[in-house]
C-alpha cells in the first residue's frame, strides 16, 4: 500500500513545477500548458483523498474539474489565437500594453 | 518494498522529469508531449487509486481532446523554436535552485505527519449496493445525478458558454476590422498570417 503522503509530495512537486514553469516562461502557450499541469497536481491530491477517506466526492470534484479544464482550454486558445492575430508574437513579455 | 512501490516511484520519476521537459524545452510541440506523458503516468497512478473511471476520463478528455487541441493551435500559429532568451537576471538562477531545494524539504517535513491506514475498498462485484463501491463509473454516475446535479447541469451551461465564447474569439473579422488591425500595427506586416492558407491548401 503505498503511503498518502507519497501521492501528495508528488503533487506538490508537479504543482510546483507547474509554478515554476508559469513564472518562467515567455512562450504564451507553454505558459497555458504549466497551467494544465496545475490542475493535474490538484487532480492527483483529490483523487488520493478520495481514496484514502473512501469518500467519492473527491473523484465527483476531479470530474467536475476536468470538464472546467476542458473548457477554459478551448476559451484560453481562442484568447490566444486572437493574441496572436493582432500582435504577431506569442511573447508574453512583449504583450505589455493594453492598447495594440 | 512491494511491485506497488515500485510502480509508484517510477511513475512519479516519468512525470516529474516530463514535468521539468515541459518547462524547460525550447520548442511548444516538445512541451505538449511531455505534458501528455505527465496525463499518462497520472492516469496510471489514478489506476492504483482505485479511480477507474478517472483515469479514462483522463486519457479521453486530456489527453485526447485538450492536448489534441493544443497540438492543433501550435501548428496553426507555426510556433518555431524559441530563439535565445537575453537573460536579464542571470543570478537569478542560481537562487532558483536553492529555493526548490528549500522547498521540497518543507513538503517532506509537513507530510511526514499525513499517513493513516488506509480504508480497505470493497469489491464493486461482491457488495450488495455497487452505487456505492469507490471509482466504477455506476457509483460516479449515482453520485453526479444525485448530490451533485447542480454542478453537473452548470458544468453544460459552462461548456456551451465555452463553445460560444471560443467561436466569436477566434473568428476571422470582417475587413473592416482587418484593415484597421493593419493600420494599427503601421504597415509592419499583415496583421492576418498569410501563411495559415498555406497549411491547408494540399
Amino acid at each position: 500500500m503505498v503511503p498518502l503522503s507519497w501521492y501528495l509530495a508528488l503533487s506538490a512537486v508537479l504543482f510546483t513545477i507547474g509554478v515554476v514553469g508559469v513564472v518562467i516562461q515567455r512562450n504564451v502557450i507553454v505558459l497555458f500548458m504549466c497551467v494544465e499541469l496545475m490542475l493535474n497536481a490538484v487532480n492527483l491530491t483529490l483523487v488520493a483523498f478520495s481514496r484514502f477517506l473512501g469518500d467519492l466526492n473527491g473523484q465527483l470534484f476531479v470530474f467536475i474539474v476536468m470538464a472546467v479544464a476542458a473548457a477554459e482550454a478551448a476559451v484560453g486558445l481562442a484568447i490566444i489565437i486572437s493574441l496572436f492575430r493582432n500582435r504577431e508574437t506569442l511573447n508574453v513579455d512583449e504583450a505589455d500594453l493594453l492598447k495594440l | 518494498m512491494e511491485i506497488i512501490h515500485l510502480l509508484f516511484l517510477g511513475l512519479a520519476a516519468l512525470a516529474v522529469v516530463a514535468a521539468f521537459n515541459v518547462i524547460l524545452q525550447r520548442n511548444p510541440i516538445y512541451s505538449a508531449i511531455g505534458l501528455i506523458v505527465v496525463l499518462c503516468c497520472l492516469a496510471a497512478l489514478f489506476l492504483t487509486l482505485h479511480a477507474q473511471f478517472i483515469a479514462a476520463i483522463q486519457i479521453i478528455v486530456y489527453a485526447g481532446a485538450i492536448m489534441v487541441l493544443f497540438v492543433f493551435v501550435i501548428m496553426l500559429l507555426n510556433v518555431r523554436e524559441e530563439e535565445s532568451r537575453g537573460d536579464r537576471q542571470k543570478y537569478l538562477k542560481w537562487i532558483a535552485g536553492p529555493l526548490f531545494i528549500a522547498l521540497l524539504a518543507e513538503i517532506a517535513a509537513v507530510l511526514r505527519l499525513v499517513d493513516t491506514p488506509a480504508p480497505a475498498i470493497a469489491n464493486p462485484n461482491q457488495i450488495a449496493d455497487p452505487s456505492t463501491s469507490l471509482g466504477t463509473v455506476e457509483s460516479i454516475a449515482h453520485g453526479m445525478f444525485t448530490d451533485y446535479v447542480l454542478p453537473f447541469e452548470a458544468t453544460s451551461v459552462l461548456i456551451l458558454m465555452a463553445i460560444v465564447g471560443a467561436m466569436y474569439l477566434a473568428r476571422r473579422g470582417s475587413q473592416a476590422e482587418m484593415d484597421r488591425i493593419e493600420k494599427a500595427l503601421g504597415g509592419q506586416g499583415e496583421a492576418e498570417p498569410s501563411t495559415a492558407d498555406d497549411h491547408v491548401a494540399v
